[in-house]
């Protein structure tokens, strides 16, 4: 007995790029910050919930299960369940995709699902050796050991790691995520003019989104402890150019490398909700929803090109339920990186591929890209990663409402070499 | 969860059997330690009375006679050790020799219960001040509990301590941070306490048995009086430091108004370390200063404060407030009831008021809630609401919005009819009469005010206005909910400035005349101080903002007329030129943050005069007379009560009828005469003088 699972509201903080040092907000502010106002406008008690799952990525020490913590700091109540999840860039949607299963089932009526990254708290780490250094110095017993054991010291050891670049880099190929943008990138022949000219297109939507305000009612103003408040998403260059964009040199593989800062989705922070509710929740609390949940694919392949995930889940998603690329109105698809979404593209439009790694007969198609990241996305945004696959389903209900389109995608890639999609319809 | 809860106190053996003490239980445990635990008769909390202390000798006796191998003491009353002493027993004390022959009584018993000879620790919850710290340090051990608060606050009563607390406490702790406790009347946490070594141990209510057998039995790590406190305590060392200690306190109230710090700080220089002298002086001292005006004035304005938390009664139903408009009122007021544990929204129409109210309630959460967690619930209490979604489910909901008519009524319109049923709907306006405000309402039964004062988190009124269709429960709603964000109400009927705008603007106004006639401003803020008001009126017109003196001012006017100082018309154009005071940053003075730079006038030339005193403070006394007369409030004690915590007024003289009733009704009336003649109407007696006893 399959339920359906309604998307009745949701609600963002402004993404904010890292700038130097931490930013103002920790991943769990960040959830409380859009959570206050969007339980605020329910008609229910933040009580009335049944569980709360949130994606976060980069957990930081002072909020172990920052789903709990959130959820206790958004006064949901002492019973209130939570936990976290983590599937890399795709913990928010993966948030979503369990309580949409917990709602199928007819466990739970009304979750709270959400995603939460402060990339800009991720910690510095100290090499291996250091530590061990430091182990053996505090165990050593005695005063004679411990200088000896003090003097094993070397000054590699006092040289800390930023965390998030190793973070970012996959750990059984040794290939960072922007080297796996540049595999695929050159596998489909993407040139770094297309790239720059994505990522302009990319940080032109959001703008014009930003001006119509479009974004209204999805984004929160977030308020600090030191008086300064973010309205929007501060990433935005629209100012950028693919001329502007050709200057900036490669950054993951130089000198000939495509991949730039310009072309690349920003190290940001930013967290995201939806609200989940089952048929009863909608009767019972006079809900409205917006949108059904039709299905959800995780898929996975080599590490190395990653970026290729959301083709996997995405077709697997169209094949069962006996629908075509074309069919789909509106697409967001999470911009890692320019090269990376181009190659998506690609990958559908190529004939052999589709047929060997897709069991399709001939190529899916062209997308259509006035479909697709229609209000902007990750390069312009910025890629919170445990929030982004939240955001996308987040906007892409926003942006279906508005457009007055019924089916929809949100798809994402996920550093380790997987891909997760969602299949939306509006209500 | 609430079944595991309430096994709060570990009080020792059980005992079924009725004790021969009224206030006191005493048992034996299985190692023969004695556990003595003060549980007045009839109350909630402990305090300190003649009486109990004469059944404290008793049960001194029993344990002298038969001595246990250890003694425990502590309270049994959840709310903590020992508040204090009774203060009923301080008023009205006139005779010297009488306060300090019971004062020598009470001595006697406290020193009894230090030269027993079995190890005593006193295991402390909660607060403990005053006599209550005295009993504790009489004691050879002290162990607190986590939520222990410790502190000497007779100083706000014009007192100091006086059971033998000078003394030991200056013995115990470095009498360079001991005094300075002693001569603010600051209270200071556990873990506070144990690094100033007043306790020896800090812990869990969980594991007072074992702390507890660990102190009876030798093996607790004491804090040792530093080695230090005997070098602090020579001679010459001893005067330095008192000389430091009598500017300090300089800064914080003149000796002819508040004697008590300096009879301290002259006890500690002349017998510190020299125990029994210091003892003996210390009674004496106390003795002196508990029959002056000072103490006998702070006495009354201590139970003034028990009456109006009285006049608010309890059982609060107000969880979520919904405050409108972030300005600097609405913004602290909104910070204040969610450091108070309430729910806030927050609204304004746009982010950066209420950007700047968040930064206001962070500091102040920072400076008045010690951890890290509490200011962060706090803060998460405290939403930023720019859609206002609160309205629908807030129980009281506060508008704080520019003192417009039209602009309030609109206000109104937009939320009436979202508002859940037995909301409270109430205005904080200072100016606008709720009459003209509820005539547009659908249920003008639920407004009424609410009239905070600046700054909130410093000024402990609220004014509760009514009008005359206010709805009776929802005005004794609202007194609980200001005895539940620890404000003191005063109730008020509806009328042009209220109680206390009507009190103050005469005397900013008032002052504004003198400067017109060439008075300096440091020298009429001297006048004024030279009373005893905190701050005098120029630096307080600047501190209101000078454009809420002149619409109060104009409003007032419009009703009181020339029983008003006129305002002089270049305070209209240095409004319009901006010049608002603190807020703008200039205004008489120049303004630092929140410092006014006092240094700019000429340095105060000529003594201020007893006439310019009287034409400052007079006026006060006369509107209060006329509040009272006009039935805007019912009683003269709470009018007192009212001025002192709403605007500072000199808290030693008792308030502003308690001032006329001292100096004498008929001096006051035959002086607002003569300045009447001097000066002109405004001056004139009210007709309540008659009737004012």
């Amino acid at each position: 007995m399959a339920r359906p699972v309604f998307i009745v509201d949701g609600s963002r903080t402004p993404f904010l790029k890292a700038r130097s040092g931490p930013g103002p907000f920790t991943p769990v502010d960040l959830a409380v910050q859009c959570g206050r106002p969007l339980l605020a406008r329910q008609p229910f008690a933040p009580s009335a919930f049944d569980q709360v799952i949130l994606g976060c990525v980069n957990v930081i020490a002072d909020e172990m299960n920052p789903a709990r913590v959130a959820a206790l700091r958004l006064g949901m109540g002492e019973k209130m369940v939570a936990f976290t999840v983590q599937i890399n860039c795709g913990s928010g949607m993966q948030s979503i995709d369990t309580g949409y299963r917990y709602i199928r089932e007819g466990v739970s009526d009304l979750i709270l699902a959400g995603g939460a990254e402060a990339l800009s708290h991720a910690p510095l780490v100290w090499p291996q050796q250091g530590v061990r250094w430091f182990a053996g110095l505090a165990g050593a017993k005695g005063i004679g050991a411990k200088v000896m054991a003090a003097l094993k010291v070397k000054p590699g050891y006092f040289k800390p790691i930023i965390g998030l670049e190793r973070g970012l880099t996959d750990p059984i190929t040794d290939l960072n995520m922007g080297q796996t943008a540049e595999v695929v990138g050159h596998l489909f022949g993407i040139t770094r003019a297309q790239s720059d000219a994505y990522a302009a297109e990319s940080h032109r939507r959001l703008a014009n989104a930003q001006s119509q305000g479009w974004l209204k009612g999805e984004v929160e103003t977030a308020f600090a402890r030191d008086g300064t408040f973010y309205d929007h998403d501060d990433g935005v260059r629209p100012d950028s150019t693919p001329e502007s964009l050709a200057k900036l040199k490669p950054v993951f593989e130089r000198p000939w490398g495509k991949v730039t800062a310009g072309n690349s989705s920003q190290i940001t922070d930013g967290a995201s909700w939806v609200i989940l509710a089952s048929e009863e929740a909608v009767a019972r609390h006079g809900l409205t929803p917006k949108a059904v949940i039709l299905d959800s694919q995780w898929s996975a392949l080599d590490p190395g090109i990653m970026g290729l995930g959301p083709v996997l889940s995405a077709t697997e998603l169209l094949k069962r339920n006996k629908l075509t690329l074309s069919d789909i109105e509106s697409w967001e698809l999470n911009e890692a990186f320019a090269t990376q979404v181009l190659g998506c593209l690609a990958a559908w439009n190529d004939e052999k591929f589709c047929n060997e790694i897709l069991g399709l007969d001939g190529a899916a198609g062209e997308l259509d890209q006035t479909k697709l990241n229609v209000d902007g996305g990750a390069i312009s945004l910025g890629h919170p990663v445990g929030c982004s696959g939240n955001r996308i389903v987040l906007h892409l209900v926003n942006a279906m409402k508005r457009l007055g389109t019924r089916r929809g995608i949100a798809t994402e890639c996920i550093g380790g070499g997987q891909g997760g999609a969602m299949l939306i319809e509006t209500v | 969860m609430n079944v595991l809860g309430d096994r709060v106190l570990e009080l020792g053996p059980k005992s079924d059997a009725e004790g021969p003490y009224k206030n006191f239980r005493l048992t034996r445990d299985g190692d023969g330690v004695a556990w003595l635990l003060f549980d007045r008769e009839g109350t909630s909390a402990n305090t300190l009375s003649a009486d109990l202390i004469e059944e404290l000798s008793n049960v001194l006796s029993e344990l002298e006679t038969a001595r246990p191998t250890g003694l425990v003491i502590r309270s049994a009353k959840k709310s903590g050790f020992i508040a204090g002493a009774d203060v009923n027993a301080f008023r009205g004390a006139t005779d010297v020799t009488a306060v300090e022959a019971e004062i020598g009584r009470a001595h006697a018993v406290i020193d009894r219960l230090e030269a027993l000879r079995v190890p005593s620790v006193a295991v402390i919850h909660g607060f403990c001040l005053g006599g209550g710290l005295e009993v504790a340090l009489a004691c050879q051990m002290r162990i607190a509990i986590e939520d222990a608060r410790f502190g000497f606050p007779e100083v706000m009563l014009g007192l100091h301590p006086g059971l033998g607390g000078t003394v030991r406490f200056t013995r115990l702790v470095n009498p360079m941070q001991a005094m300075p406790l002693m001569l603010t009347g600051k209270t200071i946490d556990a873990r506070r306490a144990k690094s100033l070594g007043l306790v020896d141990a800090v812990t869990q209510e969980r594991h007072v048995l074992n702390a507890v057998k660990e102190a009876v039995s030798g093996r607790l790590n004491r804090a040792k009086p530093g080695f230090l406190n005997s070098v602090l305590s020579l001679g010459p060392i001893k005067g330095f430091l008192a000389s430091r200690m009598r500017r300090e306190a300089g800064k914080a109230a003149r000796e002819e108004h508040y004697p008590a710090p300096y009879a301290l700080i002259d006890l500690w220089e002349r017998h510190g370390g020299d125990r029994r002298a210091m003892l003996s002086a210390e009674k004496a001292s106390f003795a002196r200063l508990m029959v002056t005006p000072t103490a006998q004035n702070l006495i009354r304005v201590f139970f003034l404060r028990e009456q109006m938390k009285k006049l608010a009664g309890s059982g609060n139903r107000i969880e979520h407030v919904h405050v409108i408009g972030a300005g600097a009122m609405g913004g602290d007021i909104a910070a204040w009831c969610a450091g108070q544990d309430l729910r806030v929204t927050l609204a304004d129409m746009k982010p950066e008021p209420i950007a700047g109210a968040i930064k206001r309630a962070a500091d102040l959460y920072g400076k008045i809630l010690r951890k890290r967690t509490a200011v962060r619930d706090a803060l998460d209490r405290l939403m930023p609401d720019m859609q206002a979604e609160g309205v629908r489910n807030a129980d009281l909901i506060i508008e704080a919005v520019p003192e417009k008519l039209e602009l309030k009524q609109k206000v109104y319109a937009d939320l009436e009819p979202k508002m859940k049923p037995g909301a409270i709907l109430a205005t904080n306006t200072s100016s606008i009469p709720l009459q003209d405000l509820r005539t547009t309402l659908q249920k003008p039964e639920r407004l009424l005010g609410l009239h905070f004062f600046n700054p909130v988190s410093r000024l402990q009124l609220i004014e509760v206005v009514s009008h005359d269709g206010t709805d009776a429960q929802l005005l004794r709603e609202a007194l609980a909910f200001v005895g539940a964000i620890d404000r003191l109400p005063l109730p008020v009927k509806s009328s042009p400035g209220f109680l206390v705008n009507r009190a103050l603007t005469p005397y900013m106004l008032e002052a504004m005349l003198m400067l017109d006639e060439k008075i300096d401003k440091t020298v009429i803020d001297a006048a004024a101080k030279k009373f005893g008001m905190p701050m005098g009126p120029i630096e307080l017109a600047d501190q209101v903002g000078l454009d809420i003196c002149l619409d109060v001012g104009d409003m007032l006017r419009s009703k009181f007329g020339d029983a008003l100082p006129p305002t002089p018309a270049w305070l209209r154009e240095k409004v319009a030129r901006g010049e608002l005071g603190r807020k703008s940053g200039k205004g008489f003075y120049t303004w630092k943050g929140d410092k006014a730079d006092t240094s700019s006038g000429l340095p105060a030339t000529s003594e201020p005069s007893a006439e310019m005193i009287d034409r400052l403070i007079l006026p006060i006394s006369n509107v209060c007379v006329a509040c009272l007369r006009e039935g805007i409030v019912d009683d003269a004690d709470a009018v007192d009560g009212a001025v002192i915590f709403g605007t500072g007024y000199a808290p030693f003289r008792g308030g502003p009828l308690n001032y006329a009733r001292t100096r004498g009704v008929e001096n006051v009336v035959s002086t607002l005469r003569a300045l009447t003649e001097k000066f002109g109407g405004r001056f004139a007696p009210d007709a309540g003088w008659e009737n004012f006893k």
